[in-house]
């Protein structure tokens, strides 16, 4: 078989054995509905209750603020509009970044629409955000403060402690997006003071269309389906009992897995500083400091990131660009033009993500490829045409 | 991003990479801003196109575009050339994703201000049909997808 190197964790990951073990049990005999009262239904009840509390303990929360939704998205969106729409008397005014998932920054659109004002707060060259910026930006009507933990494509940290810190002095509602950090680093809600926090199945081996919102008791927020109850009456919609008992289970692995980060952060030095080397006209985007230990995020001059991708894909690479041509907007990443890159750099980004199932096989396969194939771009480039000649 | 196999097949083995030393024309559409550029270098002997290359900065099917365009004009005469349409690239290479149609644009382009610029360079008193589509590098307002 051909060489494979999966170098996308940020955007998704292969459900773990151990986690698909635990999870085939509710997807065949134990298929109770959990809200029935006979026995194979307690045993669904009994598998959420279990799964809730394991990830209460695991990120420092009461089970009784954990609410499972169907992805990262959706815990955004909640939080953020249920947070605002709950809020709204006392004021409609929101803080956030320039730099957020779409999930959030379309959630903000929506907002905008009923009446808010939302201030997006602008990053540094690092992707950095001082957190006196956020005490500049608040006013007496500010209700909430939506800040990602960590970014999606540059892998750049927030101080959220120091943020949320803020937020309560002014007794703010703080939300923070921890979709990319779980797993990562350490996330206990309780160390970092956060009042809401999302996080997804998927970028921790579990699978695709699980999710949760970590709500602190007390937190007022309005509810997201009417139905039957669940969930404590804020999101109705019979449970996703396997999904749920895969999630804490892949949760439980990623927090076992966290003392791995540094071999990773290891791996991604190495091949920053061989890509960095080897490659002419290529730069690291955002920050090495505050980082994601997997995260790595190049940008080669006089090529198209799309190109590179399908370039890497028939080497058996798999990893993401910024650039526009790789979506349907044509705009580049509001990630990459927010920490300064001129759009034709940012459309020759490449995101190649780790995890622990990457090895230095893996690093030593894309040193091998990569060079190669972005030459071969720029030889066709008429970008580089000009670089030759000057 | 779907491509059909006959996009994948110009844009992993593309045809006419390159350029012409002494080419009778050149035409260049696209800005770095939007992500595309293409530049056709064109050889031409008694309005015959005997020989021609390109260069593309761009995305999958700017660099398939430009190959087919520059396959189906090859051997034409000057005027054959200029019928070319981004529509039969796009019939020629089995489609393209939607958001991709405006790469089959630039590259109808490309052939186009190749002409025009032959014609320039002879002056030869005809006028070049463009589209009007000219890259100004404002993705989001542009007609060209």
């Amino acid at each position: 078989m051909s060489k494979f190197v999966y170098a996308d964790h940020a955007a998704t990951t292969r459900v773990a054995p151990e986690v698909l073990e635990e999870m085939l049990p509710y997807l065949s005999s134990e298929y109770g509905n959990p809200s029935s009262l006979y026995s194979i239904g307690r045993a669904s009840s009994l598998a959420i209750a279990a799964a809730r509390e394991k990830i209460a303990s695991l990120i420092g929360a009461k089970p009784n603020e954990i609410y499972f939704t169907s992805c990262g998205s959706e815990s955004d969106n909640w939080a953020i509009k249920g947070a605002a729409r709950a809020n709204a008397a006392k004021g409609r005014h929101i803080i956030t970044t320039v730099y957020e998932h779409h999930a959030v920054l379309h959630a903000m659109d929506s907002l905008k629409k009923e009446g808010f004002e939302i201030t997006y707060l602008k990053v540094d060259a690092d992707g950095q955000i001082a957190p006196e910026a956020l005490e500049a930006a608040i006013r007496p009507d500010t209700v909430l403060i939506a800040m990602m933990y960590a970014n999606n494509e540059i892998g750049s940290v927030l101080p959220i402690r120091e943020m949320a810190a803020i937020a309560k002095a002014h007794k703010i509602t703080f939300f923070t997006d921890a979709v990319q950090a779980i797993g990562n680093l350490p996330v206990n809600v309780a160390e970092l003071g956060v009042d809401m926090l999302a996080l997804s199945g998927h970028k921790i081996h579990a699978p695709k269309g699980i999710g949760v919102l970590y709500v602190r008791t007390g937190v007022r927020i309005a509810n997201l389906i009417d139905g039957g109850g669940q969930e404590r009456g804020k999101r109705g919609g019979t449970e996703n009992v396997a999904y749920i008992v895969g999630l804490a289970k892949a949760l439980e692995l990623a927090v076992e897995g966290l003392p791995d980060m540094e071999r990773i952060a290891a791996m991604r030095d190495r091949l920053a500083r061989e890509i960095v080397s080897r490659i002419p006209y290529s730069r690291i985007n955002g920050g090495m400091e505050h980082r994601l230990p997997g995260n790595l995020n190049v940008a080669f001059e006089f090529i198209e990131g799309e190109s590179l991708i399908l370039l890497l894909d028939m080497a058996g690479i798999c990893a993401s660009t910024g650039s526009a041509c790789s979506t349907a907007s044509l705009e580049p990443s509001h990630v990459l033009l927010s920490i300064g890159l001129p759009p034709e750099k940012a459309h020759g980004s490449l995101r190649l993500t780790l995890s622990h199932e990457n090895t230095e096989e893996d690093v030593d396969y894309i040193l091998e490829k990569l060079p190669p194939i972005v030459q071969r771009l720029r030889d066709m480039s008429p970008l580089y045409e000009q670089v030759g000649k000057n | 991003m779907n491509y059909s196999e006959k996009v994948m097949d110009h844009f992993s083995n593309p045809r006419n990479v390159g350029e012409i030393a002494d080419a009778s024309a050149v035409g260049e559409v696209g800005n770095a801003v939007c992500g595309d550029i293409m530049k056709i270098y064109l050889k031409i002997e008694n309005d015959i196109i005997t020989d021609v290359k390109f260069k593309t900065f761009g995305c999958g099917a700017a660099v398939a575009t430009s190959s087919m365009a520059t396959e189906m004009i090859k051997g034409k005469s000057v005027d054959e050339a200029l019928t070319l349409t981004n529509k039969a690239v796009v019939e020629a290479l089995d489609g393209l994703p939607p958001a991709k149609i405006h790469c089959s644009v630039l590259a109808e382009e490309a052939v186009k201000a190749a002409v025009a610029d032959y014609y320039k360079r002879n002056g030869i008193d005809k006028e070049v049909p463009l589209h009007g589509t000219a890259c100004h590098g404002n993705c989001a307002a542009c007609s060209g997808h």
